[in-house]
């Protein structure tokens, strides 16, 4: 029960980009095609999956037992920059058709923001191992959802008579932030 | 490269370029900490701090790093600095490393410094890449300032703490709000756009009625 609170609050309630702003940089930028952006929206999930159970591991098997915590986010950032680019060689190997759809993708990955912000989360929160795997899917489920949802409107948006100021980055904003408005009426489903 | 002024290195970030309103970079921060004017300061203070020292290191060593890791090297340079900007924050001002909570960890995957690195400090000397850096960060800290400074006049009545607002106006909460991060934004630039276009059509009116009078003197002397 706990387990499907977490992975709900994170995906939903307490989305990763509409509440929490992680992830802002490929939302605006890969959600002009509902195609690329759910590729983008699975290898990050993929990505976060990952990521919080390797961070979890250093965190509490390396930094924890040798008193290391202030080395917290060179390590994290080192070992989330390599993860990906062991994940992309990993996808190039197994499957070339996964690869073609997600591999421009992939080395996107290391800044974005919500990968780093989940592993810190996980630290702040204290979860325990399972409980960072399920918030690592919730919160990519929830990427995933956003930025889908935000390229079929924007797909529809070419066609619109949009004024000459707000083409671009202004537009996808204030759609952003009636989805957001959208997302709060989810809040307070779960208190956590 | 070399012939632009000095001024020019620094001032071209504030406005022309600034990272938020022209660039789009290093959105995460932006949207997430303008809640009020003073965290928007805190943490364009801190991320300039990042930038400047990773930027003149950088510079420093850009002849000694390998080509090939050497986005793995600036990420750890700038994660390192991150971590002195965190620890110092913890130990002097523990409220605003709190109200800033993970966002100054965040630092680390801003778009602007890892920008601002590959493109400027991997090329130029050390001067030129801290004049640069130092104008990033006033441009970031006068769009965070904008920002935070609307949402806290709108969302809580106050500026910097102090209520500047009759009390007879309503807080729209809406604007300390995530919503209110996205709408507040998208509006302020669309309305510096607005300025932009209408600079390019005065420059594009100017421009065809300057060809019109040099062509009709042309047609006058041809006709003389």
């Amino acid at each position: 029960m706990e387990l499907i609170l977490i992975f709900f609050s994170a995906a939903i309630v307490n989305n990763f980009v509409l509440s929490y702003f992680l992830g802002i940089c490929p939302f605006i930028g890969v959600s002009n095609k509902i195609s690329s952006a759910f590729s983008m929206g699975l290898a990050t999930t993929f990505v976060l999956v990952i990521t919080s159970i390797v961070t979890w591991l250093i965190y509490h098997m390396i930094l924890l037992p040798f008193h290391l915590e202030f080395l917290q986010y060179v390590s994290f950032i080192l070992v989330i920059a390599s993860l990906v680019q062991f994940v992309e060689m990993f996808i190039k190997k197994v499957s070339q058709p996964i690869y073609r759809a997600l591999g421009i993708f992939l080395p996107l990955i290391t800044t974005n923001c919500a990968i780093l912000g989940l592993a810190l989360f996980i630290v702040l929160r204290d979860y325990t191992f399972i409980e960072g795997i399920f918030f690592g899917l919730g919160a990519g489920v929830g990427f995933t959802l956003a930025i889908t949802i935000m390229a079929g409107i924007r797909e529809e948006l070419d066609l619109a008579n949009i004024p000459e100021p707000f083409k671009g980055a202004p537009i996808t904003l204030i759609v952003a932030g009636i989805l957001a408005m959208a997302f709060m009426g989810f809040s307070g489903l779960i208190t956590s | 490269m070399k012939n632009i002024s000095l001024i020019k290195e620094y001032s071209k970030g504030v406005w022309k370029n600034n990272p938020i309103f022209v660039q789009v970079l290093g959105m995460c921060p932006t949207l997430a900490v303008t809640v009020s004017a003073i965290n928007g300061i805190a943490m364009a203070l801190a991320t300039t701090f990042v930038l400047l020292f990773s930027s003149i290191l950088i510079s420093l060593i850009r002849k000694i790093i390998p080509a090939q890791v050497r986005i793995a090297s600036y990420i750890l340079i700038i994660a390192t600095f991150v971590t002195i900007v965190d620890l110092v924050m913890k130990a002097q001002f523990p409220e605003l490393s709190k109200a800033l909570g993970p966002y100054i960890p965040l630092i680390v995957v801003n778009c602007i410094i890892l920008g601002r690195q590959e493109a400027f400090s991997s090329k130029n000397g050390v001067f030129r890449s801290a004049l640069d850096a130092l104008g990033m960060g006033t441009g970031f800290l006068i769009a965070l300032f904008i920002l935070g400074s609307i949402r806290e006049i709108l969302g809580a009545r106050t500026l910097l703490g102090f209520q500047i607002m009759p009390n007879m106006f309503e807080p729209w909460l809406i604007m300390i709000l995530p919503a209110g991060a996205f709408l507040t934004l998208g509006l302020l630039m669309a309305y510096l756009n607005s300025f932009a276009i209408k600079k390019k059509q005065n420059e594009k009116a100017s421009l065809i009625s300057n060809y019109k009078l040099t062509k009709s003197n042309i047609s006058n002397r041809e006709e003389i």
